[in-house]
């Protein structure tokens, strides 16, 4: 066998204990991906080898609580993907309105945006009042943020043009009251949502669901990972209940592909088969 | 020697500078091309059809997953950085802009020369910022062959000047001489 590179050995020891002493497995995560976020941070600590991030991870616990953050990508946006919020209003409302009560559940949902740019689709919608979001992400510090529903005033007007371009049926900032740096998200709208902590990789089937949206994280899984949280997100679901992804990902290796119908192929949205 | 794969980063004036580079290339062509060219996070892709139309080889958005293959013209997603892995797959990710860019093309290069290695070739077009100098200086470290537009012949001269200062890249040629000199490559192989 030939020698593999130092520094590969060395992200698998750190991913291994990682998952030995924290319980957080990134062991089938993307390599290339991995690998920066792990590069990043030797440079950012001031380290030169990975093997020494081994020692701070093991006996630093704020060393390791940042390192876990760096893994995990937060980046999102309120309305993201104006389009995709469209296809909802268009062709996934009329489907949720036939059900008396609705589940929704928000796989990865970070810092909440996605989440509170739901609650607000789904108050001009009528439907909200009958709609239970369960809003979930293995980063606690993220689903803290999300909790809160304060959000930098610099980011509102991308966030007004967002929802605008979202179909929105209001003023954006009905939504919210703002001051020179803060923009508080309206607690009614946090009123149906439950924020949880769950874990896509280690932890099991999440509840029975109308509508699973999972966008931007299964990107970071490698092929195997996705199949087998396809499978939970598969088990999750109702028969004809909703699976949206981002923009970006298909179902293309998913063993399930065959199991959904295209609801809308451009925003990625997809029906469980009767 | 035999390449595995282009690299090509290009800012403003891209897409003048890809028409006069890429529809020469023959439907045959046997190295797979990856781009990143900035564009705006709303883009629609639709850049990407239009060059489909003009280019002999498939002109496509890089899907995540995806094997890299020959006869194709891989474009980074707008507003999506793109990594290649080591065998030979597409990764998305939406982590921070890089440099101000999202795709950014230090992002690619860096991930497409730990994959390649010394089979790699990487390019720099014309550009108004300094995205893409480090990628290109790891492509050469990694022993994959540099080249650079002449920054005199660039639209935006500095992404090109930046990655020269940067790196001593193995060429600096005209976009006619950088067209040439792929369909050469082509030829060869
Ligand atoms: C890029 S954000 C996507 C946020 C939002 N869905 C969007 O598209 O704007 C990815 C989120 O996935 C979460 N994540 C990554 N791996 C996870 C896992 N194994 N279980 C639960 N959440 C995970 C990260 O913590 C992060 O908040």
């Amino acid at each position: 066998m030939a020698a593999r590179d130092s520094t590969e050995i060395e992200i698998d020891l750190l991913l291994e204990a990682i998952y030995q002493k924290y319980g957080y497995d990134f062991r089938q995560y993307s390599d290339a991906h991995i690998k920066r976020r792990i590069m990043n941070r030797m440079v950012l600590s001031g380290y030169n080898t990975v093997s020494e991030m081994q020692f701070q991870l093991l006996h630093n616990k704020s060393f390791a609580n940042d390192l876990l953050h760096d893994l995990s990508i937060t980046v999102t946006e309120m309305f993201r993907d104006p389009g995709f919020y469209r296809s909802i209003r268009e062709k996934i409302i009329p489907i949720l309105k036939t059900y008396p009560f609705i589940k929704i559940w928000h796989a990865g949902c970070s810092t909440g945006e996605e989440a509170y740019s739901m609650a607000i689709l789904l108050t001009e919608e009528g439907l909200m009042e009958r709609t239970t979001i369960y809003a979930t992400d293995f980063n606690q510090r993220a689903l803290d943020d999300a909790k809160q529903g304060i959000f930098s005033n610099t980011l509102i007007k991308e966030y007004t043009t967002n929802y605008q371009a979202a179909g929105g049926r209001s003023a954006f900032s009905d939504y919210y009251i703002a001051d020179d740096n803060m923009a508080i998200m309206n607690q009614n709208l946090k009123k149906n949502i439950v924020w949880a902590n769950h874990n896509l990789v280690t932890d099991s089937v999440f509840a029975e669901v109308h509508m699973i949206l999972c966008r931007n994280v299964l990107i970071y899984f490698k092929r195997e990972l996705q199949n087998k949280v396809h499978k939970m997100f598969y088990e999750s679901l109702i028969n004809g209940g909703v699976l949206c992804l981002g923009s970006k990902e298909g179902m293309y290796f998913s063993e399930l592909k065959d199991a959904y119908q295209d609801l809308d192929p451009r925003q990625k949205i997809f029906k469980k088969k009767y | 020697m035999g390449y595995g794969a282009i690299v090509i980063g290009v800012s403003s004036g891209g897409l003048n500078a890809l028409m006069k580079i890429l529809p020469s290339l023959p439907e045959n062509y046997p190295i797979p091309i990856v781009i990143v060219q900035h564009v705006s996070p709303r883009s629609d892709g639709y850049w990407i059809e239009s060059m489909n139309r003009t280019c002999r080889l498939n002109v496509k958005e890089a899907d995540e997953k995806e094997k890299i293959e020959r006869g194709n013209i891989y474009m980074a997603s707008a507003n999506y950085h793109l990594l290649v892995e080591k065998d030979k797959t597409f990764s998305l990710s939406t982590e921070a802009k890089v440099n101000f860019a999202r795709p950014s093309i230090d992002v690619l290069f860096e991930s497409a020369a730990e994959a390649y290695g010394e089979e790699l070739i990487g390019l720099i077009l014309t550009g108004s910022n300094s995205d893409g100098a480090l990628g290109l200086r790891k492509i050469k470290e990694e022993g994959g062959l540099t080249i650079v537009q002449d920054p005199e012949t660039a639209e935006s001269p500095s992404m090109p000047a930046y990655a020269i200062s940067t790196t001593s890249v193995d060429h600096i040629f005209s976009l006619e001489e950088i067209a040439n000199f792929l369909q050469t490559l082509g030829e060869g192989n």
